[in-house]
């Protein structure tokens, strides 16, 4: 999927102009900037914003933070918090899959915190020792089937998928969706013959949101995140696949404090609320 | 040579214009050449005679020809309308005809979904004939055709209005038919730029990864052509990537060589 790769590299693209101003900008800029960043942090975190706004001054520069895809919504949510906590801190983020992402950073990718959907990329960051710190599990996520909102093939439970004539899609295995769907056949002894085996989660449920699929099988997060686009229906045995998120700052980490303070926020109770709310699992219990 | 050696007075190039064509040559060779270096040499023939690869080449030549079939049959006659008539807004027809050529492969993907997919504007009805092009070969063939088609139009047409009129006026006057004067005049007489633009659309069908991944889907043996299988490959065995991306360079310098080599003999 070439969609996903260029988002990524404009971010490392952009990076350096956005260095550049925040350089440029000196003392006349900063207090505007802040006072945006405190005022909006304020409203949207409340009570931990103002507690931690006297501990988090002294923080500045720009962190950023390469997140696998689905947590898009989850980290621009907690990037705002973040800026509002530390109002001399900007946060830039590069969303993309986890394997890209991780292979970016192993070629030189200056990023700061690495969020990864997986443990497997997230070991290659640490293999490579670029990692600053032990990674720490942050949230765990499941599978889901979901269907059109229509349901034209009639799928009532999740054994209905392996019913002729289903057109089902999933990720292929070597993604680690299309791994953690074989793992839940495996588990429960389903046997899926799907029409197609998508390279990534957002691939398969565009083809359920298109309707050119009868189902298909994502992450409660997708299914949260489409809405009333789709239909959703429990995966029996799903309990046998729970995909554990990682995240680190980095060892290359331009301000390590930062890096750390942020990383911080996610594992804190305000970001577990906020990956809560998007329908991913707590780290500890599944 | 000789062209080269007595270059006639005011068609000498400035000197300076050989760094930014330097450049540009590089820009082209060096990611190439990178990739070349980056090939595991010793594992090379296990990674690209492997279950998956196979399947995936083997898909990719059966698809990319059909494709190309296709293209000669819809696209000598489109050429012909467009070379050969005066049809009130040819030019408008032209542009968008040319449109795929520089879409980008995801939006016709989207497009093709949304004329054929299962919701589209006429796969709904061919759904309810009990045709369904969704996730199959056929899926991939359309893609294909979709993209590729411009290619072969462009060369054709080009072809015809060099060629110009006269031998088919000549055939005409001595008595053959439309149909007559079309098959041994001038169809013969574009041969080269038809055969051209016929290699050029099989190597861009070839190639097709965007509309393919939007529209048809990826399944080994059915609609994971080769650069579905480097993209997949990539997630997990970097190596065998690298070694089936050395293939379709291959395959594509071929190609390109072919062509060039056609249009010098021309």
């Amino acid at each position: 999927m070439s969609r996903r790769r260029p988002r990524a590299l404009v971010g490392t693209a952009l990076l350096p102009v956005a260095l550049v101003l925040a350089g440029c900008g000196g003392p006349d800029a900063a207090p505007a900037g802040a006072g945006d960043a405190a005022a909006t942090g304020a409203s949207a975190s409340g009570v931990t914003a103002s507690g931690a706004n006297a501990s988090g001054d002294a923080l500045t520069g720009t962190v950023t933070v390469f997140a696998a895809a689905s947590l898009t919504e989850v980290f621009d949510e907690l990037a705002a918090t973040f800026e509002g906590q530390h109002p001399g801190v900007e946060v830039e983020t590069s969303y993309a899959g986890s394997s890209d992402l991780a292979t970016q950073i192993t070629e030189g990718a200056p990023a700061d915190v690495f969020a990864s959907a997986d443990e497997r990329t997230m070991q290659e960051v640490v293999d490579a020792g670029l990692a600053g710190d032990e990674p720490q599990t942050f949230a765990t996520n499941v599978l889901t089937v979901v269907t059109p909102p229509d349901d034209p093939a009639g799928i009532g439970t999740s054994a209905d998928l392996a019913r002729p004539g289903a057109r089902v899609v999933v990720c292929a295995p070597q993604v680690p969706c299309g791994a953690a769907t074989q793992r839940v056949e495996e588990a429960t002894g389903l046997a899926l013959a799907p029409v197609s085996e998508e390279g990534s989660v957002t691939d398969v449920l565009g083809k359920v949101t298109s309707g050119q699929a009868d189902a298909g099988v994502v992450y409660v997060t997708d299914a949260r995140r489409a809405g009333d686009d789709v239909r959703e229906v429990p995966l029996d045995g799903a309990d046998a696949a729970v995909n554990t998120y990682p995240l680190a700052p980095l060892a290359d980490a331009r301000d390590p404090e930062t890096a750390a303070a942020f990383v911080d926020l996610v594992v804190s109770a305000e970001g577990q609320r906020v990956l809560a709310d998007a329908g991913f699992g707590a780290p500890g219990g599944s | 040579m000789t062209r080269r050696t007595a270059a006639p007075p005011g068609t000498q190039l400035p000197r300076w214009v050989a760094v930014p064509a330097a450049v540009g040559g590089l820009l082209v060779l060096l990611p190439l050449l990178a990739l070349v270096l980056r090939v595991d040499w010793a594992d090379l023939p296990a990674l690209v005679t492997s279950e998956p690869s196979r399947a995936a080449l083997l898909l990719s030549l059966r698809t990319a020809a059909a494709a190309t079939a296709l293209c000669v049959l819809l696209g000598v006659p489109m050429a012909l309308v467009l070379a050969r008539t005066a049809l009130p807004g040819l030019r408008v027809l032209r542009a968008l005809v040319l449109l795929p050529l520089v879409l980008p492969p995801v939006v016709g993907g989207i497009a093709l979904l949304s004329a054929f997919g299962r919701r589209g504007l006429l796969g709904e009805r061919l759904e309810l004939l009990g045709v369904s092009v969704a996730f199959s070969t056929t899926a991939v063939v359309l893609a294909q055709t979709f993209v590729a088609l411009p290619f072969l139009v462009v060369s054709l047409e080009g072809a015809l209005r060099t060629a110009g009129h006269r031998h088919e006026q000549v055939a005409a006057v001595l008595g053959a038919s439309p149909t007559t004067v079309l098959r041994r005049v001038t169809l013969p007489v574009v041969l080269p730029g038809l055969v051209s633009g016929a290699v050029l659309s099989f190597a861009r069908a070839l190639g097709e990864f965007g509309a393919t991944l939007t529209f048809a889907g990826s399944l080994q043996g059915v609609t994971r052509t080769l650069p579905l299988e480097i993209y997949l490959q990539r997630e997990t065995d970097p190596d065998a990537a690298v070694a089936l991306s050395l293939l379709l360079v291959v395959v594509a310098a071929v190609v390109v060589v072919a062509v060039r080599g056609g249009r010098l003999t021309a």
